[in-house]
Parts: C-alpha cells; sequence; structure tokens
C-alpha cells in the first residue's frame, strides 16, 4: 500500500522527471543523424594513430561540402559527416585522407535527402500506429471490467504511460548526444519501439491483477475502495516487477560492457528505458487509475 | 506424472535436437544452414534506387518494377558476388512509401563506386510513338511512351546493314522481343503506320526510324550512328537485360569486413554472458523453479536460433536487440508463473496444485501481454523501414515461441518434477528469494 498512500509524492516525482526530459529534450534538442536528414557520414580508421582532428577536416575540405563535422569515436576511429556524396566526391575525399596518413575504411553510408524525410515519416506513423492498437486492445481486453474505470480508460491510461516511457529515455538521450556527439540513428528508433513492446507488457501485469481483484470481489459480493484494490494489486506484482526489470537490466549491462560499440548506445537508451518503465509501472500506471475512478463517479 | 515426465523427457530431447542442429550447422562451414548476417554484420554494401515510373502507366508499374528486379539481379550476378539479394519496395498509400525502389544488398562488397559503376552499365531502353504538333512556326515533336520497353527483350546481337555509306556496310543492332513484346510490337506497328517509333536508350532518342508497315516477326533494328565497337558495347549490355524504367541511385552505404567481424564477435560474447547472468540470478531466486525456467530458455534460444537458421531471416544488429529483448519476454512469463506459484503455495496448497493454479493464474497476463506484443510487431513489420522490420520480425517469431516456451515446456517440467506431497524440502525449492525461511 506504500505506493497507493504515498501517490501524490510519486505523481510530483513523475512530474518532475518527465520535465527534466523534456527540458533536455528543448535544451539539448535531438541532433538527428543522416537516416533522417539524408548526408553521408564516413567511418574511418587509422591503424598508426589518428592525426589531430583539425588535419582531417583540412583533408576533407578537398571537396568544397560546406558544414563538415568530424567526430573522434574509439581510440583510433573518426566520424566524418557530411552533405550527400557523390561516388566521386567519395574517392576524392578517401584520396585525401590517406595521403598523410595509412587510413582504413570502416563504413559508409550515403542517404539521400528525400529517402531521410520519408523515413521519419513512416518511423513516427509506425509509433502512433501501434499506440492506437495498443488502446484498442486493452479497452478490448477490458471490456468485462468497466468499473469504475470504463475498459477504454485503462487503454488511455497505459498509452499515457507510454508517453511519459518514451520521453524520458528521449530526453535522456538528448543529454547523452550532447555530451558524447552521438546522433538519432535508426536504431535508437528501434529502442524506442522495443521499450513500448516492454512498457506495454510491465503495465499489463499490474492492470491484469486489479482486473482480477475487481472480478472477484464482484462474485462474492466484497465492496472494497477503489485504492485497496489498486494498493493489493501492486504489493502482489511488485517483486515480479523488480525481478523481470532485473533480469533485462544484467542482459542490457552485458550488452553495454561486452557488446559491440553499433549497439552500446541502444543498450544504453533500453537501460534507462526500462528503468523508467519499471518505476512508471509500479509508481504510476495503476495510481494514476484512482483520480481517473474518482473522476468517473462524479 | 507419468505423462509428464515422457513429455518432459521429449521436450529435453527436442531441446538437445535443436542446439545440435544449430551448433552442427554453424561449425560445418559448407551448411546450407549458416546465419544469414546482414550487411551491418557482414560487411557489404547495399544501395538504394529510386525507379522512375513518370513515364509508365499506373497498370504496368508492377510488372516493371518486377522486370527491373529481373534483369538488376543478372546484373548483379555478373558481378560474381557470393549471395546477392535485390528486393523492391512498391509504392503504396498504405504503406506511406511514395516512391518504387530497388534494393540491393551486396555482401562483401566494399567498393562502393565499382558496384555502382557495374550496375550503371545497364541501358534502359523503351519504345515512344513520335507525334507532331504545329505550335505557330515551329513543329514541336511529342514522345509517347507504348509499354513496349526492355523488359521484353530477349536478346539482341550485331549485325551490317545495307544503309552503308561509301562501301561500308553500317552496324546495326538487332533486337529480339519475347513473344509478349513481338505481339505488342506487332499491334504497335500495324496501328501506326507512317508514324514515327523511335527508340530510347538511356532517355536519349538513339534512332527515329518511321513505320513502313506492321513487324510481326518481334524484331527490331536501331541504326542509329554506331561505330562497330560502340554496336558491340551496346549489344553485349543488351544481352545482359535492359530496364524498363530508368534507375538513380538514391542512397548507398558499405560497412568494411573488421566492423563486422567486431560486431558479431561481441555481439556473441555479450549475449552468452548476458545469459549466464540471467540464469544464474534464476537459479538464485526462484531455486528450481529457476532452474527449469534457465533451461526453458536456453530452448528457447536454440529454438529461436533453429528458426533464423531455417526461415532464413537475415540476422542484423537490429534483429539481434529484438532477440535479447524478446529473451526479457520469455523470462518475464517465466517470473509471472512462479511468483502465482508461490502465493499459492503460501495459502497452504500443496506444491502441485500450487503449481497448476499458478499456471492458470499467470495465463491471462502472459496472453495479454503476448497479444498486445504480437500486434505492435505485426504494425511495425507493416509500416515499418527494413532496419525496423529486421527488428519486428524477430520479435514477433521471439513473441510466439516465448508463448510455447512459457505455457507448455516450464509447465511440462515443473509438472514432471513436483510430487504432490507435502514436505519441507519441496517449499524450499519451489520458494524463492536468498533467505531460507519465507516471512
Amino acid at each position: 500500500m506504500f505506493v497507493v498512500n504515498h501517490r501524490a509524492f510519486f505523481f510530483w516525482l513523475t512530474g518532475l522527471i518527465l520535465a527534466a526530459a523534456i527540458g533536455a529534450i528543448l535544451v539539448f534538442g535531438l541532433p538527428l543523424g543522416i537516416d533522417f536528414t539524408g548526408g553521408s557520414l564516413l567511418q574511418v580508421e587509422y591503424p598508426n594513430g589518428r592525426p589531430p582532428l583539425s588535419d582531417i577536416q583540412q583533408a576533407v575540405a578537398v571537396v568544397p561540402f560546406g558544414a563538415v563535422s568530424v567526430i573522434p569515436s574509439g581510440t583510433n576511429d573518426v566520424s566524418i559527416r557530411t552533405r550527400t556524396m557523390t561516388p566521386t566526391e567519395h574517392d576524392a575525399v578517401l584520396a585525401s585522407l590517406s595521403r598523410s596518413a595509412s587510413t582504413t575504411e570502416l563504413s559508409f553510408t550515403s542517404v539521400g535527402p528525400a529517402l531521410g524525410a520519408q523515413f521519419a515519416n513512416k518511423a513516427v506513423w509506425a509509433l502512433v500506429a501501434v499506440i492506437l492498437a495498443i488502446v484498442v486492445y486493452i479497452a478490448f481486453a477490458f471490456r468485462k471490467v468497466s468499473r469504475p474505470v470504463p475498459s477504454w480508460g485503462y487503454g488511455l491510461t497505459v498509452v499515457a504511460m507510454l508517453a511519459i516511457d518514451i520521453i524520458v529515455p528521449t530526453g535522456f538521450y538528448a543529454a547523452w548526444c550532447h555530451f558524447t556527439g552521438a546522433e538519432v540513428d535508426s536504431l535508437f528508433l528501434v529502442a524506442l519501439l522495443a521499450l513500448l513492446g516492454y512498457c506495454v507488457n510491465d503495465v499489463i501485469v499490474v492492470f491484469d491483477r486489479v482486473r482480477e481483484h475487481l472480478a472477484r470481489n464482484e462474485k462474492t459480493g466484497v465492496r472494497e475502495e477503489f485504492a485497496v484494490t489498486i494498493g493489493k494489486s501492486i504489493d502482489e506484482t511488485i517483486t515480479r516487477s523488480i525481478n523481470t526489470a532485473l533480469t533485462v537490466a544484467l542482459a542490457l549491462l552485458a550488452l553495454i560492457y561486452f557488446g559491440a560499440p553499433v549497439t552500446r548506445d541502444f543498450a544504453l537508451v533500453m537501460l534507462v528505458g526500462v528503468i523508467a518503465g519499471t518505476f512508471s509501472s509500479i509508481c504510476r500506471s495503476a495510481p494514476l487509475l484512482i483520480p481517473i475512478a474518482k473522476w468517473f463517479e462524479k | 506424472m507419468t505423462r509428464y515426465r515422457v513429455w518432459a523427457v521429449v521436450a529435453l530431447l527436442a531441446g538437445f535436437g535443436l542446439a545440435y542442429f544449430v551448433w552442427s550447422t554453424q561449425a560445418n562451414p559448407d551448411s546450407a544452414y549458416q546465419f544469414k548476417l546482414g550487411l551491418d554484420l557482414a560487411g557489404g554494401t547495399e544501395l538504394v534506387y529510386k525507379a522512375d515510373m513518370s513515364q509508365t502507366p499506373t497498370s504496368e508499374q508492377g510488372g516493371a518494377l518486377a522486370a527491373l528486379q529481373g534483369v538488376i539481379e543478372r546484373r548483379v550476378n555478373l558481378f560474381g558476388v557470393a549471395e546477392p539479394l535485390v528486393q523492391t519496395e512498391e509504392a503504396s498509400a498504405l504503406s506511406g512509401t511514395t516512391e518504387d525502389r530497388l534494393i540491393v544488398d551486396l555482401p562483401g562488397v566494399t567498393d562502393i563506386n565499382a558496384a555502382v559503376a557495374a550496375l550503371g552499365k545497364t541501358p534502359t531502353l523503351d519504345f515512344r510513338l513520335a507525334t507532331t504538333t504545329k505550335v505557330g512556326t515551329t513543329t514541336e515533336t511529342v514522345f509517347a511512351p507504348t509499354g513496349l520497353t526492355g523488359r521484353y527483350l530477349t536478346g539482341a546481337s550485331l549485325q551490317f546493314g545495307s544503309g552503308a555509306t561509301a562501301g561500308l556496310a553500317a552496324p546495326e543492332v538487332l533486337l529480339n522481343f519475347d513473344s509478349e513484346g513481338a505481339a505488342l510490337f506487332e499491334k504497335i506497328t500495324s496501328e501506326n503506320v507512317g508514324q514515327t517509333l523511335a527508340i530510347f536508350l538511356d532517355g536519349q532518342p538513339i534512332s527515329e526510324p518511321v513505320i513502313k508497315e506492321a513487324i510481326p516477326n518481334g524484331q527490331a533494328v536501331i541504326s542509329g550512328n554506331f561505330t562497330a565497337n560502340s554496336a558491340r558495347d551496346l549489344v553485349q549490355n543488351l544481352n545482359f537485360g535492359a530496364l524498363p524504367v530508368p534507375i538513380s541511385l538514391e542512397s548507398s552505404s558499405s560497412i568494411g569486413p573488421t566492423l563486422g567481424a567486431a560486431a558479431i564477435a561481441a555481439g556473441v560474447v555479450a549475449g552468452l554472458i548476458g545469459f549466464a547472468i540471467v540464469a544464474l540470478f534464476m537459479v538464485a531466486w526462484y531455486r528450481l523453479p529457476g532452474v527449469v525456467a534457465a533451461v526453458a530458455l536456453a530452448e528457447y534460444l536454440a529454438f529461436m536460433l533453429a528458426v533464423i537458421k531455417l526461415i532464413p531471416v537475415t540476422l542484423t544488429a537490429s534483429g539481434i536487440a529484438g532477440l535479447i529483448i524478446t529473451l526479457g519476454m520469455a523470462v518475464d512469463a517465466n517470473v509471472l508463473i512462479f511468483e502465482r506459484t508461490k502465493e499459492e503455495l503460501a495459502e497452504g496448497k500443496d506444491p502441485r496444485e500450487a503449481v497448476r493454479i499458478g499456471f492458470a493464474r499467470a495465463w491471462t497476463a502472459i496472453r495479454d501481454c503476448h497479444l498486445t506484443m504480437l500486434i505492435s510487431g505485426i504494425i511495425l513489420f507493416w509500416l515499418g523501414t527494413s532496419i525496423v522490420q529486421g527488428f519486428a520480425l524477430v520479435f514477433v517469431l521471439g513473441v510466439l515461441a516465448s508463448f510455447i516456451s512459457a505455457v507448455s515446456v516450464s509447465r511440462i517440467y515443473l509438472l514432471a518434477l513436483v510430487p504432490e506431497e507435502k514436505s519441507g524440502a519441496w517449499k524450499f525449492l519451489l520458494g524463492s528469494g536468498f533467505r531460507r525461511s519465507r516471512p
């Protein structure tokens, strides 16, 4: 009952975290990668040590690209981002880079501007469609429990939770990008999608308990305050919520420490999201049903 | 109980079988069931082309795209790549795609320019009818597409025609159409006698002959201003196929082999360590059910890897992410069941009954979780771009496998092991937490 009794505190805490996340997004902004904006990204390794970044910048300037960002990664690698390169420009840059030091091209990605815009568009639509489908399914799955909260109320609560669960790791990533020079790429989007799946799962388990208690109370004719039902449900599922989060977090930590650099940022976003999502499902989702129930009883 | 024991042995053997299949097919480099690794893991080049359908009637766009795919596939094979993959992405309002695209994956190729150049040699061929209109004093010629394009071409050959200048036979290119193309050609020529039927190569009219009579044999001759060499090159390129519509390079990416190899090695290490930590935690906290869950999870993993090999699903970084998150789901289904079992046990039920009821109680939550995830996965696969689809496909498969693993495999094992009687030892084994006695 701890969570329910102190729900005002947890609502405020949620508000604070959310404000911090939105603040981070607004202040730092989300640096969109070439998947979204179009452009070219060239990753080069210097096996004999990396020359100063200004030298690399100068070497790239053989082709007049305009704005070029050169970001060091790892010990000997650099990522060079420019507007969309043509194959000839790509050749020219590579030749210029290897003139002063020996280099190995690790990867090269070039996305046309039109394709980038479409990618972002499509991704947003997919996210919206998934969230809509979840509302509809939950309204259906909870159709037999319509008091004191109508079944679509559960669906809407889940969506409100999901929105927060997505905003918090996004805010974290905005700050992370600001300090490390990382960018929002398609893997970040995949991480958000995976989180969506995880958080829905987490919230449903708590709601399933509420549903079970409500159905049993109805059957046995027990009158119980809604807040008490919610409190019981949370207490009964809290071990499971924490244990599941812990196992997933352990797997993600393994991915962060031992995994490939490509998936490191991905795993980090997931880790923040899983922690935020677990907090959300324990301390927010079900308690949020109480004020909603009050509102419907009026 | 005996029945469950038999099933448990069957399930265990099946698990070993799957694991052996995964291991042996991976250990044998010649096996047809090696993991298919995406370009981000194995290294290679991906080229995305935009197909320009502006000159193609809507009804023929699907066919043109399929023909485009065929021609490019032939080209790519010429390039000598081990397992090239040519996919098309059709424009449709439903999937939010506004352009027809051609995606060419060339594993192992890291020289983008060579690849682009090789594919770029593919000529675009189509026939257009010229209509001349007088605007004031100048005449304007408009070329209308006829639908007869490179997709109906079966081959080309070089010949020396009679339209000779200064005694030398001029080189000509003879085109052969397939039966469909021949019929179309005959129809066009018979309906438009006296008009100009221009032959466009790579968007430029190279020959503008006037139709003298219907041509029924499905052969056309291009007599442009060829030299012997340029005619020979054209014939060669046409024989590898001609594009029905022009294409332009929209995006390209190449991943060096070192980056990919490092990603795989790190991924495998992270996967093994992650799995070991999760299994250890499950055993330490949930004791006997934890052991069962660890075995069920190992089987789940073997099953997923076997399915990925058999379908085969191309593994990418995002696919591996999907695999890890579904592993989390599979753990969760087990945790749900064990927590429920523990509750029943605390109410004084005997262990076997507690396991049975635990499964029944956890069922609604497991069902709703898996169904919402399944719906999300399907929507993502339907709407997503290729990187999202890579995630969604593994995710959907994983959700299905986790469902089966949790509600059948774990259940069979537990029911095969847990006896009816109530004893302290069984209570301990089915309990949880790190302390010996529960409050």
